[in-house]
C-alpha cells in the first residue's frame, strides 16, 4: 500500500521529465521551482515547500497519478481497458461510448463501485479503503448483479477462470469461450488490474487486445474469402461455400444469442453480409476456428444437387416440422415439458410422427421425383 | 521482457485435450522465467492468430507442443502466426532436428523465436523414462524389463515414425531396460502385437502423445488387448499372453513436460535463470501436472 510522503517524492522526481495525466500537470522548470496546473488552477514559481503543500491539497490527483503510474504500460491494451473499466478519459482512442469522468466524480464514483459489463461479465471497480488511491476490481456473472458476495463460489486465482469458463451451466464443454453461456454463481472478490486483465483474458481470450485495437483505429479485419482462402489440409474446401450460405453461416453461427462477438468481417470488403454483426463491445476480426471448422461440412453439404421428393404430410405435421427444427436451433428442447403436447417439439410428439412416418429403414418415407 | 507462448492443438469436442498444455504452462508460469505465458491453438481460444498480440514482450518464444515435425509445425503454426519470411527449410532439419529460427510476426511489431516440437528434443527422451517411473512407481524401473515407444505411423506423416525411433534409440543406448523397441500404430511393427517384441515379462507401454484422447485412451488400450471395451477401462499393469503391460497413457501429461518448454525457449536464447532446475525439482517423480494416472480413464 502507498505511502502519501513516498508519492509526493516519486510524483516530484517524476516531475523532471514532466508529468500530466487527468487533470494534474506538473513541471519542473529550469531554474529548479515547479509548475502545478489542475483543472481549477495554475501556479508557477513554487519552490520545494510550497510545491509539496499544493499538492497535499489536491490527494486525490496525486494519488491518482500514483495508481496509473504503477499500472503503468502507456499505449498497451492492458491500461487502456483498466482505464476504461473507472470511464477514466481515454488518452488515444477515437471512439467513446460514453461520457468520461474526471478525477473528482470518478472518485466520488469508485467509492460506490464502478460497473462495466464484457460479455457475460460483470466488472465492479472500487477504491480500496485507506489506500491512497489503489484499486480493486470485483468480477462476477452478470446475471449475479443482484446477489450477494457471501452466496457465491469465492475465486482469487485468475487461472480459475478456464475451469470456470470450460463447461456451461448443464457441464457441456463450451468450445466457443466468447458464446453466451459462461455459468454464473461465483466471484472473484478482490482483483489487482493486472488481475483483472489476466482473469477477462481467461474468460475471453483476446478481446482486449482486438477492442483496444479498434478503438485505436487499427483493427485488421480478416473478411471470409481472405481467411477462407488461407486455409490448406481439410478446411482448403471452404472457399467453395456458396455466397448465400455465408450469410445463413453467420446467421447460424455469428449473431449475439450464439456469440458475443460482434463480427466485423463481412464476404469480402464491400460485400456485407446480410445478419447483424451483434453489439457487444469486443469485435470479432476474422472468423474463428469453429466456424471454419463448420464451414467444411457446409461445404460439403452444398456441394449436393437438390431434388424434389414427394412425401405425405398433414398441414400440422409440415408445421411440426419446423417447430423441430426451430426448437433445436433455438436451444429450446430442455425446456420443452414433458406432457406438453401442444408443443410441436415435444418428445411424445416427435416419436408419434416418427411411428407413423419413418419406414423401416429409420428415415422419412419420401419418393424421389425424377 | 520476454514471453512464452505453448502453441498446442486443442479440440472442438474434447474439453480435457488441453489439460496438459495448461499444466506445463502453469508449471513455467510457477518459475517467473517469463513475463508472460501463454497457451494458444488451433482449435481453442486464443487461436495461434490472435495470441501474438496479446503480449506486451517484444521477445516471444513460441513452443509447438506437438510430438512430431510436419504439417502443423511447418504450415499452419507459422501461417497462422503470420510469421513473415517463414519456410521450412530455415529449420535446416532432416525430420527430428529443428531448433529454433528467428522471425518478425505480420501482425505485431516483435520478434518471435519459432522453435521446434517439443517431441523431437532431447530432454523429451528423459520424459519418456520418467514416464515409464511414474507408471510403474518404481524410479529404477529398467531392469528385467521392457520398454515399448509408441506412435503413429508413417501415414499421417513420415517425421512422426522418425520421432518415435529417434527417442527409442536414445534409451536404447542408455542399456537400463533390457529391450526398447519402437512400435506404432498404422504399420510394423504394431503395437497390436507388442508381446511378440520383447521377451521380458514386464513391459512398459508409453505412447507418445501430447495429449490423452481417442488413440490412447481407446484405440490403444483395446489393440493391445488391455480391455474388451475402453469404458470399462484396464488395470495397470494387465496380464497379456503371459506379459505384464504397464500402460502408461499419453507421455505429454507427465509433469517433467514442462521441463522441455523451457529447454527449447533455451535454445533459442530464452534468459531462463535457474527456472529449469526448478522445474525439474517440482516435477521430479510425478505426474500430478496433468492427469491422475496410472488410473485409466474411461474414455474421454
Ligand atoms: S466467427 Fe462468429 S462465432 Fe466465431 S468468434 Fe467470430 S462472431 Fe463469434
Amino acid at each position: 500500500m502507498a505511502d502519501p510522503t513516498t508519492d509526493l517524492e516519486s510524483l516530484l522526481a517524476a516531475a523532471d521529465e514532466g508529468v500530466a495525466l487527468d487533470g494534474l500537470l506538473v513541471e519542473r522548470t529550469d531554474d529548479g521551482t515547479y509548475v502545478l496546473e489542475t483543472p481549477e488552477s495554475r501556479e508557477a514559481g513554487l519552490e520545494g515547500e510550497e510545491i509539496e503543500r499544493a499538492l497535499e491539497s489536491i490527494p486525490s490527483l496525486v494519488s491518482n497519478w500514483r495508481y496509473w503510474d504503477a499500472i503503468g504500460g502507456e499505449g498497451t491494451a492492458r491500461r487502456a481497458f483498466l482505464r476504461w473499466c473507472e470511464r477514466a478519459p481515454p488518452t488515444e482512442d477515437r471512439t467513446l461510448e460514453d461520457e468520461p469522468l474526471e478525477v473528482p466524480e470518478r472518485y466520488d464514483a469508485l467509492e460506490d463501485g464502478i460497473v462495466r459489463e464484457w460479455g457475460q461479465l460483470r466488472i465492479t471497480g472500487e477504491l480500496v479503503d485507506g489506500g491512497e488511491g489503489e484499486r480493486r476490481y470485483e468480477l462476477r456473472h452478470v446475471d449475479d448483479a443482484d446477489r450477494a458476495r457471501e452466496e457465491l463460489e469465492r475465486q482469487e486465482n485468475p487461472r480459475d477462470a478456464r475451469e470456470l469458463s470450460t463447461y456451461d451451466g448443464d457441464g457441456r464443454y463450451r468450445p466457443l469461450k466468447t458464446a453466451p453461456t459462461l455459468r454464473s454463481g461465483w466471484v472473484f472478490p478482490e482483483l489487482s488490474g493486472r488481475e483483472l486483465v489476466d482473469a477477462v483474458e481467461f474468460f475471453y481470450p483476446a478481446t482486449i487486445a482486438n477492442w483496444h485495437r479498434e478503438r485505436r483505429g487499427e483493427l485488421d479485419v480478416d473478411h471470409w474469402l481472405e481467411t477462407a482462402e488461407r486455409q490448406t489440409g481439410i478446411y482448403d474446401v471452404i472457399d467453395e461455400l456458396p455466397r448465400e450460405a455465408v450469410d445463413w453461416m453467420a446467421e447460424a453461427c455469428c449473431v449475439d444469442s450464439q456469440c458475443l462477438r460482434r463480427r466485423e468481417w463481412e464476404y469480402e470488403e464491400g460485400d456485407e453480409l446480410e445478419p447483424e454483426g451483434g453489439d457487444g463491445p469486443f469485435p470479432c476480426r476474422e472468423p474463428c476456428s469453429l466456424v471454419v471448422a463448420a464451414a467444411r461440412k457446409w461445404a460439403i453439404l452444398e456441394s449436393e444437387a437438390e431434388r424434389t421428393y414427394e412425401l405425405e404430410f398433414t398441414t400440422s405435421e409440415l408445421n411440426q416440422l419446423a417447430e423441430l427444427i426451430d426448437a433445436v436451433a433455438d436451444g429450446r428442447t430442455d425446456e420443452i415439458r414433458e406432457a406438453d403436447v401442444n408443443d410441436g417439439a415435444n418428445r411424445y410428439r416427435a416419436r408419434y410422427l416418427r411411428a407413423k412416418r419413418f419406414d423401416g429403414d429409420g428415415g422419412l418415407e419420401a419418393t424421389k421425383r425424377e | 521482457m520476454q514471453a512464452l507462448v505453448v502453441a498446442a492443438h486443442g479440440s472442438h469436442l474434447n474439453p480435457d485435450a488441453s489439460d496438459p498444455t495448461y499444466a506445463h504452462a502453469d508449471t513455467v508460469r510457477e518459475t517467473g522465467a517469463f513475463d508472460e505465458v501463454r497457451e494458444a491453438f488451433w482449435k481453442e481460444e486464443p487461436h495461434f492468430r490472435e495470441v501474438i498480440r496479446t503480449l506486451e514482450s517484444d521477445e516471444v518464444f513460441v513452443v509447438p507442443l506437438f510430438i512430431s515435425e510436419g504439417y502443423f509445425t511447418e504450415q499452419v503454426i507459422p501461417r497462422e502466426l503470420r510469421l513473415e519470411d517463414w519456410d521450412p527449410e530455415k529449420w535446416d532439419s532432416e525430420g527430428t532436428d529443428a531448433s529454433q529460427v528467428t522471425l518478425e510476426a505480420g501482425d505485431a511489431d516483435k520478434t518471435v523465436h519459432y522453435c521446434g516440437p517439443v517431441g523431437t528434443h532431447d530432454a523429451m527422451t528423459d520424459v519418456i523414462v520418467q514416464r515409464a517411473e511414474s507408471v510403474t512407481n518404481d524410479s529404477d524401473v529398467g531392469e528385467g524389463v521392457g520398454l515399448a515407444v509408441v506412435g503413429h505411423g508413417t501415414e499421417r506423416n513420415e517425421n512422426s515414425a522418425k520421432a518415435i525411433e529417434y527417442h527409442a534409440d536414445r534409451i536404447r543406448e542408455r542399456d537400463r531396460f533390457d529391450e526398447v523397441n519402437a512400435l506404432f500404430m498404422d504399420e510394423e511393427p504394431e503395437v497390436d502385437d507388442v508381446t511378440d517384441f520383447f521377451e521380458s515379462s514386464d513391459v512398459v507401454v508409453v505412447p507418445l502423445f501430447v495429449a490423452d484422447g481417442y488413440h490412447t485412451q481407446e484405440d490403444i488400450p483395446e489393440d493391445m488387448g488391455l480391455t474388451e471395451d475402453y469404458r470399462l477401462g484396464w488395470d495397470v499393469p494387465t496380464e497379456v499372453d503371459g506379459h505384464r503391460i504397464w500402460y502408461a497413457g499419453a507421455v505429454g501429461t507427465e509433469g517433467l513436460m514442462a521441463d522441455v518448454l523451457l529447454e527449447r525457449a533455451a535454445d533459442a536464447g530464452a534468459e531462463l535463470g535457474n527456472a529449469v532446475e526448478r522445474v525439474r525439482a517440482m516435477t521430479a517423480g510425478s505426474d500430478d501436472a496433468a492427469t491422475d494416472e496410472p488410473e485409466p480413464k474411461a474414455g474421454n
